[in-house]
């Protein structure tokens, strides 16, 4: 008798009717209790935050209630102001972040397996690593203006790093005696890289993107502040100087939302991708 | 002398085989003009010490590594390299963990070439074979240790090769888990008509398996010896005569 043939007969032997409906009622409890203990001190904070704002025990002026910032959410959204600005922001760290991608993985699938260039190369990528692309911003707008060139090239800059030195590592971290392995069989250099190499580099290349995707958003907002006249990160500002605070923290929510969602499809690929191994948030 | 026994596959020839490492600068000895020869089917077993060159010997048979001097030749034509007929079962199970247990097994054939159809049909067989029939679509971490070194065994048959070398496969396994397995290794070895070698630290595993014993000498200058093992098989791990030879192989290393 398997266990699903146990299963079967639990299932035969239970009565019809009235037993359901008390499970259907501990199940909803269950799911409750899980959804509280993971989310309910989230959901504490945003009633906190609406009780302190609306009663006035912080000053609403620079703590706006969540309903003033929710309906400047939804005038953003529905009149389209901010739309445009999402969009144009999008646009600038999609752009650097692919490019980041497109150069970043194979440089390092390349780096990770050829000893001599990495040992060449290592030096001079600690020390752009270390240099804050923050500082260099300002040498990226002499070299390539104000305009969208510098703004992306600055958040492909800081993007570039984290994936590249992960992948890199991820290379070199894969079990040498599995490739032994593959080698005892016949594997070709480019089957061991295929069969052995890339797969295991894959959940540090997956930290390597999570990581590079936080900071794509960080320096987006940074390059949006010098110099833009649109994006999110130019409404943060703006907004903060004309005084419109609601409008303020809805850009602000906005690009949490953006963060949150990028590391959410990334974790999606890469449990797709990585079934084998466990992922997570 | 070419009689029909040679013509038979799997036999390895070792002529004059010296191996040196270089650690700190010193050169370190492990292997002295080692002479031997494999007979096809068999399965020999090499024990030694710890630093008496057993695993250095078993990767040079392997392909891994080349030897300083000397040759080994497989059914007289020397080696130069990993090859088609070898296969080897290491002390660790060394499974892709991103592939199943049906994928993994086919591995090896599929690299050789083999059509990925026919390789995991014939991997559905060996996976019977070392009795994990039903976890052919479970992936590596959701196996035990000694599951996981019978997907190791299964992977290297499925190659079906002429000679099988293993290094410590049951090493990193429980007591009772290694005595199936020796069990299960014999009935395989013996339905396969591949020649073994086995290098082994387990004195019992060595006269349990092996037709013959080589006792490699941790001093240098002094010879490999070759203890036969004359026992009909099954052995009984009990009998007079098994114990004898555990206790005339301690006695080899010094011990009683």
């Amino acid at each position: 008798m398997s266990l699903q043939d146990v299963d079967r007969s639990i299932l035969a032997n239970r009565g019809p009717g009235g037993v359901k409906a008390e499970e259907y009622l501990q199940r909803a409890s269950v799911r409750l209790r899980h959804w509280l203990s993971r989310y309910g001190l989230l959901a504490a904070f945003l009633v906190f935050w609406q009780a302190a704002s609306s009663s006035g025990w912080v000053n609403p002026a620079v703590f706006p209630p969540i309903d003033a910032i929710l309906s400047a959410l939804w005038r953003g959204f529905f009149g389209g102001a901010l739309l445009d600005d999402i969009a144009i922001s999008l646009q600038r760290s999609g752009l650097a972040f692919v490019a980041a991608v497109v150069v970043a993985i194979p440089l390092g699938l390349f780096m990770g397996q050829v000893r001599p260039i990495e040992q060449a190369l290592d030096p001079i990528l600690q020390l752009f690593r270390q240099t804050s692309a923050l500082a260099l911003y300002p040498v990226f707008i002499l070299l390539l203006g104000l305009g969208e060139a510098s703004k992306v090239f600055v958040i492909f800059w800081a993007t570039l790093f984290p994936l590249l030195l992960n992948t890199i590592s991820g290379v070199k971290e894969v079990d040498s005696k599995l490739i032994e392995m593959a080698r005892v069989y016949g594997a070709s250099r480019p089957t061991v890289f295929r069969c052995v190499v890339l797969p295991g580099a894959i959940p540090s290349i997956f930290v390597g993107l999570r990581l590079s995707a936080t900071t794509a958003l960080l320096l987006l907002i940074a390059s949006e502040m010098i110099g833009a006249n649109k994006g999110v990160g130019f409404q943060v500002m703006n907004a903060q100087y004309n005084f419109q605070i609601p409008l303020m923290f809805a850009a602000i929510f906005i690009l949490a939302g953006l963060g949150l969602i990028a590391n959410y499809a990334l974790v999606f690929a890469q449990r797709r991708l990585c079934r084998w191994s466990d992922v997570s948030i | 002398m070419r009689d029909v026994e040679s013509l038979r596959k799997g036999e390895i020839a070792l002529r004059d085989l010296s191996k040196s490492f270089q650690i700190g600068g010193r050169s370190l000895r492990v292997l002295r003009n080692v002479n031997l020869d494999i007979r096809s089917g068999e399965c020999l077993a090499i024990v030694g010490a710890s630093g008496s060159g057993k695993t250095t010997l078993l990767r040079i048979l392997a392909g891994l590594e080349a030897a300083d001097a000397g040759k080994v030749l497989i059914d007289n034509e020397p080696i130069t390299g990993v090859g088609n007929e070898r296969a080897v079962i290491f002390q660790e199970p060394r499974l892709l963990p991103w592939q199943t247990v049906l994928e993994n097994v086919a591995f090896g054939l599929e690299v050789r070439g083999g059509h990925a159809c026919h390789a995991k049909e014939r991997a559905r067989h060996y996976i019977s074979l070392v009795g994990l029939g039903d976890f052919a679509d479970a992936y590596p971490k959701q196996l035990s240790g000694g599951m996981a070194q019978r997907v190791g065994i299964a992977r290297a048959l499925t190659v079906q090769p002429e000679i099988l070398l293993l290094d410590e496969p049951f090493g990193a396994l429980d007591a009772m888990t290694k005595l199936t397995m020796q069990e299960e290794l014999e009935r395989i070895w013996r339905d396969e008509n591949v020649t073994m070698v086995l290098v082994t630290h387990d004195l019992e595993e060595a006269v349990y398996l092996a037709d013959r014993v080589l006792v490699l000498p941790k001093n240098k200058d002094s010879n490999a010896k070759i203890i036969e093992i004359d026992l009909a098989r099954p052995r009984d791990r009990s009998e007079v005569g098994f114990v004898q030879y555990r206790k005339d192989l301690l006695r080899e290393f010094g011990l009683h």
